[in-house]
């Protein structure tokens, strides 16, 4: 085993340096327990979900299925390697995604009018999904090398870090994939203590440059969503329908929803997107309002985790990676759950763990596989300064 | 924070990121409260709201349309029937290019700019998606074949069966029958809630004749049928089901073989005539020539055929038999001599001498006699036989126009017939009330003098022509006249709508009157007569269409042809034993016995010996039009068109 490869897997725990802590078997498979069953009850719900909204289609929930296998698979390969090496090579996995992101712009494939993929002999896979992990632990390991709170040079930097990703998906257009990657990295300067004075500033220029966006930035049908967001009676037809109709499905469920199999929005195909973007509509439909408390429940439950791993990290570095992939995920939750009741605009975020969809529920659970890694590292005295 | 620290700061590090933690922890569970506030909103606080919309989306309330009642003649001959036809549709949502399908059916089947403005129009009303819209209409079986054949490349386009109305007697009954039309934007706007309700699922609507008349009969009930629909509107499962009821089927009085008759008696010419059963008042014959094919109405007429129609100078779409009016002229004496046995002004032996004119004192007006030297010593009954003119100017001007006026409209002149056919019109039976309302002139004696011969202001249409010599022959029954005998089961009775109280004598004296007019060596009406093996009675009249001015000779080859004298005839049959009255008005025809009079014949001569006959149609499409747009030939008064042309495809 070369030097590098010993760097690469981690050391055994009887190599550790750790003393205060005893070896149990979940630090030696490198999990969290508490977090991966919250995981893998939340999997079993949405795929409960998945299979009404699928109306028994068995081969979509059997794809779906192997995604799983995938992505738990990718989380607990990832939360095997040491975090170090994360940060050590977190500039080449940027520059690296950035390459591939420009790459999209000019061979991308896609659909409606977007340039999204690259299609590598047959694989097809999404740039912009590696972004979402690359960025938080580029600007993580940027900014935990720096004093912190970060002087006004390195958040400098590190905005321009985030803005080069954010413009590239911007153009290719996928608005809603952007907002994540760049809040990914956004959160990492937050953690890191980035002043209040600067944050109260960026908040004002954002609010004065809302005009010129909406203008200038925004295409077209962006513009539709947000208009129909705060009208969607205007074209009840057209852009408008999926609001009405998602509302409709969610206002239908009442407390106790129409039970499971049994909503009828979503099986006479008046919820569009019930498999993907819109399923809590579905769950909402179906389980009512305690479905969705009992969701939102598991959601906390899994984010509360989260940030108890990051408060509990061992250095900077870890701590801004785990707090930035735990609030990103809340954002996710957030924005699809409020975009789907009328509450904001429709930018296609997936509902995390419960949509339909392979490339980005693995990059979810490979961000999960950090927070575990981050969890279950040993922990070494303190040597280094 | 000092500027120039180099050294990293543990403790301020954990301590600033634990308080941002905090923060952002606070700030989720802010965000959730707003999401289940939302979420609470949505499912708690409107959840009627949403589950009223939901069932909405789900359950379509499909309307069943009855089967419109059918029509029937007297004898149980179908007149109006519903046909399966077949209908081109769209949806839209299921086609990729709509311009590329329909530029591809255009090469199967024919499709006009029309059919396509039209469609678009109906795209753009509100509808749900997933909706058919209807493209073309009647597609013949090669048609339908040619869809089937390329159904692969014709993604969202549906060919559906629909029952429509079809009348296959054609032209014959086109103004009693009428025909039913597409609901148009004018209707529904004046429908009301009830009316929007029955309509919804209608395609057609009874637009004249006896189909707008008895429109709630024949259209029946509507029923439901509550269906559970996807958003791609295909019914998964019926729910519940409410039958429609069916329209009822009408019988009429109406004769087929008679209304042929009459069409083959009046020919190529212009005019109107009306046969009633005297014992009921049904009405066994009602037309007006020229005609039209009602069937062409039925789906939406073509622009071609609407302006033939209308611009034609003989007016077809004008239904001459209720909406004409013209001067009663010499068919009112009948009832003018009854006026005056009746009131006592004469008697039957009450003579006056014809000079040929008749004047008033103080006034050197001449009112002239058809017959230029006179009729010598005329009593009423020469008066009616022979039409002397004279002899009515003066009893006319004896009896005075209130007198007149109220004894005429006892027969029905100047009032609306009450028949089961809307718009017809109600003729001038004048009085001094009108002339001062319409005119705002006093009556003078003059007009009083013109009344007398029917000529004047009065005027009449050939159904209240028919209805007069009804109620003659009726010995003063006024009944009401009937287009329809029976609704479904129900027979509708014969109306009385009022008696002319005469004494038996004048009857029997106007009578023979009225029979010699058409059997004695010097009765006006001899020749269409001849050889009958019944006794008949009638009366015969002549129009003038303009005024003749003061000492002007009557020229009428100095005259255009629509500018002649309009012919008349009024009468009834058998003599003792009357079954059927006739009126009959050809235009311009100049003269009441010699064309009027031998119509009434072959009516007559059908009904009660079966003698009837069949015509030579005259095809729409050969009538002689004059282009478009073109100031509409108005016989007599202007607006005399207008419900004609209120029509519109």
């Amino acid at each position: 085993m070369s030097v590098r490869q010993q760097d690469f897997i981690r050391r055994m725990p009887e190599a550790s340096h750790d003393l205060r802590r005893r070896r149990s078997f979940w630090r030696v498979v490198h999990l969290d327990p508490l977090l991966l069953f919250l995981l893998l009850a939340l999997t079993a719900v949405g795929l409960v979900v998945l299979y009404s909204a699928s109306e028994g289609n068995s081969s979509l929930l059997r794809r779906q299925v192997v995604f799983f296998i995938i992505a738990y698979a990718g989380m607990f390969t990832i939360a095997q390697i040491q975090l170090d090496y994360f940060a050590r090579w977190s500039l080449l996995f940027y520059v690296g995604a950035l390459i591939l992101l420009a790459l999209v712009l000019i061979w991308g494939v896609g659909a409606k009018g977007a340039q999204r993929w690259l299609s590598l002999g047959g694989f097809r896979f999404q740039p912009s999904e590696m972004m979402k992990l690359a960025m938080p632990i580029a600007i993580a390991a940027y900014l935990s090398n720096k004093t912190l709170p970060p002087r006004f040079k390195h958040v400098f930097w590190s905005l321009v870090f985030v803005a080069i990703p954010t413009v590239l998906i911007v153009r290719q257009p996928d608005l809603g994939t952007s907002i994540l990657v760049a809040t990914s990295g956004l959160i990492v300067l937050f953690y890191a203590g980035l002043r209040w004075s600067y944050i109260l500033t960026a908040a004002a220029l954002l609010i004065a440059s809302v005009w010129p966006m909406w203008h200038y930035v925004l295409h077209d049908y962006q513009r539709q969503r947000v208009l129909t967001l705060f009208n969607p009676e205007a074209d009840k037809l057209g852009a408008g329908w999926n609001i009405i109709q998602s509302k409709t499905a969610i206002g239908s469920g009442g407390v106790n929803g129409k039970g499971w199999l049994d909503g009828t929005q979503s099986h006479l195909d008046f919820l569009p997107e019930s498999h993907t973007d819109f399923i809590i509509a579905v769950l909402a439909e179906e389980f009512g309002f305690v479905g969705v408390v009992a969701l939102l429940g598991f959601y906390l439950l899994i984010i509360a985790r989260g940030l108890m791993i990051a408060v509990n990290a061992q250095d900077s570095f870890r701590r801004l990676l785990a707090g930035s992939i735990t609030l990103t995920f809340f954002v996710y939750v957030f924005v699809n759950i409020g975009m789907v009741s009328g509450l904001l605009p429709v930018v296609g975020v997936p509902l995390p763990l419960v949509s339909l969809g392979g490339t980005s529920l693995v990059t979810l659970m490979l961000g999960f596989g950090l927070l575990m890694g981050i969890s279950t590292e040993p922990r070494r005295i303190s040597t280094n300064r | 924070m000092q500027e120039q620290q180099q050294f990293k700061n543990y403790h301020l590090e954990t301590r600033t990121f634990s308080n941002r933690v905090l923060f952002t922890g606070l700030l989720i569970v802010g965000l959730v409260l707003i999401l289940l506030a939302r979420y609470y909103s949505l499912q708690i606080v409107d959840y009627e709201n949403y589950a009223t919309q939901s069932d909405n989306n789900r359950i379509l309330v499909q309307t069943i349309n009855p089967q419109r009642g059918l029509i029937f003649d007297r004898d149980g001959k179908l007149l109006a029937d519903n046909r399966p036809s077949y209908i081109l549709s769209l949806v839209p949502e299921n086609i990729a290019s709509l311009d590329e399908t329909i530029a591809l059916l255009r090469q199967l089947v024919v499709v006009s700019d029309k059919h396509i403005q039209d469609f678009y129009k109906s795209l753009k009303t509100n509808r749900r998606p997933y909706q058919p819209i209807p493209l073309r209409y009647r597609l013949t079986e090669e048609e339908i074949a040619k869809i089937a054949v390329n159904e692969y490349r014709l993604a969202g386009v549906e060919v559906q069966a629909q029952l429509v109305r079809d009348y296959p007697e054609g032209d014959l009954f086109a103004h009693s029958i009428g025909y039913v039309g597409k609901i148009n934007d004018r209707e529904w706007s004046r429908f009301d809630e009830e009316e929007v309700r029955r309509y919804q699922g209608a395609h057609t609507i009874g637009k004249i004749g006896i189909e707008k008349f008895y429109e709630d009969s024949l259209f029946g009930e509507i029923g439901y049928r509550h269906v559970e629909i996807n958003a791609r509107m295909r019914v998964l499962r019926t729910l519940e089901q409410e039958n429609p009821v069916q329209g009822e089927d009408l019988s009429l009085h109406l004769d087929t073989r008679l209304q042929k008759t009459a069409f083959a008696a009046m020919g190529a010419r212009r005019g109107a005539v009306v046969a009633i059963d005297v014992k009921t008042g049904g009405i066994l014959s009602i037309v007006s020539s020229p005609s039209y094919d009602p069937n062409l109405f039925v789906t939406g007429i073509s622009y071609k055929d609407y302006n033939a129609l209308r611009g034609s100078l003989d007016i077809p779409l004008f239904d001459r038999a209720i909406q004409g009016r013209y001067p009663p002229a010499s068919t009112i004496k009948p009832m003018m001599g009854l006026a005056g046995l009746s009131e006592q002004v004469i008697s039957q032996s009450y003579k006056i001498f014809d000079p040929g004119y008749y004047q008033l004192e103080n006034d050197d007006r001449l009112y002239r006699d058809w017959k230029r030297h006179g009729h010598g010593i005329v009593n009423v009954h020469k008066a009616i036989v022979q039409s002397s003119d004279t002899f009515f100017y003066d009893l006319a001007f004896r009896m005075g126009i209130d007198r007149i006026h109220r004894f005429g409209s006892q027969f029905g002149l100047g009032q609306p017939t009450g028949v089961d056919i809307p718009s017809e019109r109600r003729g001038l039976w004048p009085s001094r009330e009108w002339k001062k309302r319409a005119r705002q002139l006093p009556w003078f004696p003059g007009d009083t003098i013109n009344v007398g011969i029917g000529q004047g202001f009065a005027l009449a249409t050939p159904l209240q022509l028919a209805v007069m010599v009804n109620t003659i022959a009726n010995r003063g029954k006024h009944l009401k006249p009937q287009v329809v005998k029976s609704i479904g089961e129900e027979v509708l009775p014969p109306e009385v709508l009022n008696y002319v109280e005469i004494d038996d004598r004048h009857w029997d004296f106007v009578f023979k009157a009225m029979k010699d007019v058409m059997h004695a060596p010097n009765g006006t009406a001899r020749r269409a007569a001849k050889n009958s093996s019944y006794d008949m009675a009638g009366k015969t009249g002549t129009a003038q269409v303009v005024g003749i001015k003061q000492n002007e000779k009557y020229d009428s080859e100095a005259l255009k042809e629509r500018h002649r004298d309009h012919a008349l005839f009024v009468g009834f049959a058998p003599y003792d034993d009357p079954q059927i009255a006739v009126a009959v008005i050809v235009e311009n025809a100049e003269s009441g016995s010699g064309s009027a009079a031998p119509v009434a014949r072959k009516m007559f001569d059908a009904h009660l010996l079966g003698q009837y006959l069949e015509p030579e149609r005259v095809k729409v499409k050969d009538v002689k039009t004059v282009g478009y747009p073109i100031e509409p030939f108005v016989p007599f008064q202007r607006g005399s068109l207008a419900v004609a042309q209120r029509e519109s495809p």
